[in-house]
């Protein structure tokens, strides 16, 4: 993407159609770390990579839990992301006050989605540069959305965002068929192993990945280091026939392998034609 | 002219009594299920008894209503806190939330008396005493409702609490082991539903301790 004249206000048009401070926003979130999420009929997985500042530093947070039911992954800017978890959590709590119920999945992306449409129809507000994956459990079942800044949201069967997240989504689409009738433990082996993906050869180990599960019967809460490092060495061991760190230009938009299946990317990240809010 | 009175009462008194006594490694929180209005029982078995936290629990009589809505709000509150800080309220934490909830509405008050009983932030057990506005003291035992003006006395006879006012400063909790203290509650409820026509039907006591929470029940008498 270039700059050009239409790009400085978000209520500005472009003659293309398109709110390019929206799109800009957007690729906040490419930048940020990866984040996966895949969901079997009675399960759902979050992973992230961690990433810090530098050795010294501690990792930044990017799983939350928002209510004993529904947890978020985010990728891009964090503080956008830490914001939008306190107002998911808000929002869970009056209406577990109101209605003695768990908020259905589906009611809270659509309300998330209303609340980022908004930054991008006020001139003196910016859109949130944080893309959200929002695993839930409820009534109708297990669920993954992803939420964009554009405020467009989408339900998936498994989905990646943020960086090097096309090497995950290339994983993920080749096994994607299989997660709905996914065993617990294999829904997270999966998991793993897709932020594998993303991590291009470099060693895979717990303190680099960061696991959330939430399903029936189990309420969202974040795997601890030591059982994340006990599969990884269950798999580790299990001979490097699996394929590792695979074509590293994958990341770079192949375009064609995008398009297929559920898990359909929401534009790719050097198709300068469609506008990516669009499909 | 004299003046305007209210035609209708916002609130009610569904009765029953609460107690509660601290120890020194355990904490006994107690009340009847029977909830009844003016002369007639509604039921013979609803609970008063609210689990805030990990280690904090509270008995309420009065208007049940009111109890249940502060019980939600009290239990929304610590949520939140759950999200901020990461961990469960301490139980001098929630007695401290639990008198500003009740003091923010001071001019419509919550029909509520507590008792709030757990375990401190040293595993001591901690019992403290409310009025519906949110004053609070924190004792070694205390009861709360229809009752309390039967129970009370014999508690102060059987467990006599230091005044919070002495110097220096003296432990609370009274120095009888959770056996007995169990027995005490049950002796002071069959009591009380001998005399306290809105105390009976069930006791349901809650016994908090290093090993967690635990519930029983006992029998009361039902006229």
């Amino acid at each position: 993407m270039f700059r050009n004249q239409y790009d400085t206000d978000v209520t500005t048009w472009s003659p293309a159609g398109r709110l390019f401070q929206v799109e800009y926003a957007m690729e906040a979130v490419k930048q940020g770390s990866a984040a996966i999420g895949l969901r079997s009929k009675t399960h759902v997985v979050l992973g992230c990579v961690n990433k810090a500042n530098s050795e010294l530093s501690s990792h930044q947070k990017k799983i939350f839990e928002v209510d004993d039911h529904i947890g978020v992954a985010i990728a891009g800017l964090t503080a956008d992301g830490r914001v939008l978890s306190r107002y998911m959590r808000n929002e869970c709590i009056n209406y577990s006050f109101t209605y003695e119920s768990p908020l259905p999945v589906g009611r809270l992306v659509v309300q998330l989605a209303d609340k980022a449409q908004v930054c991008t129809q006020r001139s003196w507000k910016r859109p949130y540069g944080v893309g959200l994956l929002v695993a839930g459990l409820d009534e109708s079942g297990a669920h993954l959305y992803y939420n964009c800044p554009s405020g467009n949201y989408f339900e998936y069967q498994a989905f990646a965002i943020g960086s090097r997240s096309q090497a995950a989504k290339t994983y993920l689409e080749r096994r994607f068929e299989n997660f709905t009738g996914s065993s617990r433990d294999d829904l997270v082996k999966d998991a793993i192993m897709a932020i594998r993906e993303t991590l291009q050869g470099e060693t895979l180990k717990s303190s680099i990945c960061t696991i959330a599960v939430v399903g029936a019967g189990e309420p969202f809460h974040v795997l601890d280091q030591g059982t994340v490092q006990q599969i990884i060495d269950t798999f580790e061991t299990a001979a490097e026939q699996e394929d590792p760190a695979t074509e590293p230009d994958a990341a770079t938009g192949q375009e064609a392998a995008a398009e297929q299946g559920t898990a359909a990317d929401h534009g790719g990240s050097t198709d300068e034609g469609a506008a990516p809010m669009d499909i | 002219m004299t003046k305007q009175q209210a035609n209708w009462s916002p609130y009610d008194n569904n009765g029953g009594s609460c107690v509660a006594i601290a120890g020194a490694d355990y904490c006994v929180i107690a009340a009847d299920t029977r909830m009844s209005t003016g002369y007639n029982i509604l039921t013979r078995e609803y609970s008063k008894i609210c689990k805030l936290a990990d280690k904090c629990v509270m008995a309420s009589s009065g208007f049940q209503a009111d109890v249940r809505a502060l019980q939600k709000q009290l239990a929304a509150r610590h949520l939140i806190y759950q999200h901020q800080h990461n961990k469960q309220m301490s139980c001098p934490a929630m007695a401290q939330l639990l008198s500003n909830t009740l003091y923010y509405k001071r001019f419509f008050p919550y029909y509520s008396f507590n008792v709030l009983g757990g375990l401190d932030n040293e595993g001591k057990g901690c019992v403290l005493t409310y009025d519906a506005v949110g004053s609070y003291e924190k004792v070694g035992y205390s009861s709360q409702g229809s009752g309390s003006t039967l129970i009370m006395p014999f508690l102060d006879n059987q467990l006599k609490s230091p005044s919070p006012l002495l110097l220096p400063a003296q432990d609370a909790v009274t120095p009888l082991v959770e056996a007995e203290a169990i027995d005490l509650v049950k002796t002071v409820f069959a009591s009380a539903s001998e005399r306290d026509i809105y105390t009976g039907d069930k006791l349901e006591l809650v016994i908090i301790n290093a090993a967690g929470i635990r519930r029983e029940y006992m029998e009361l008498r039902k006229d």
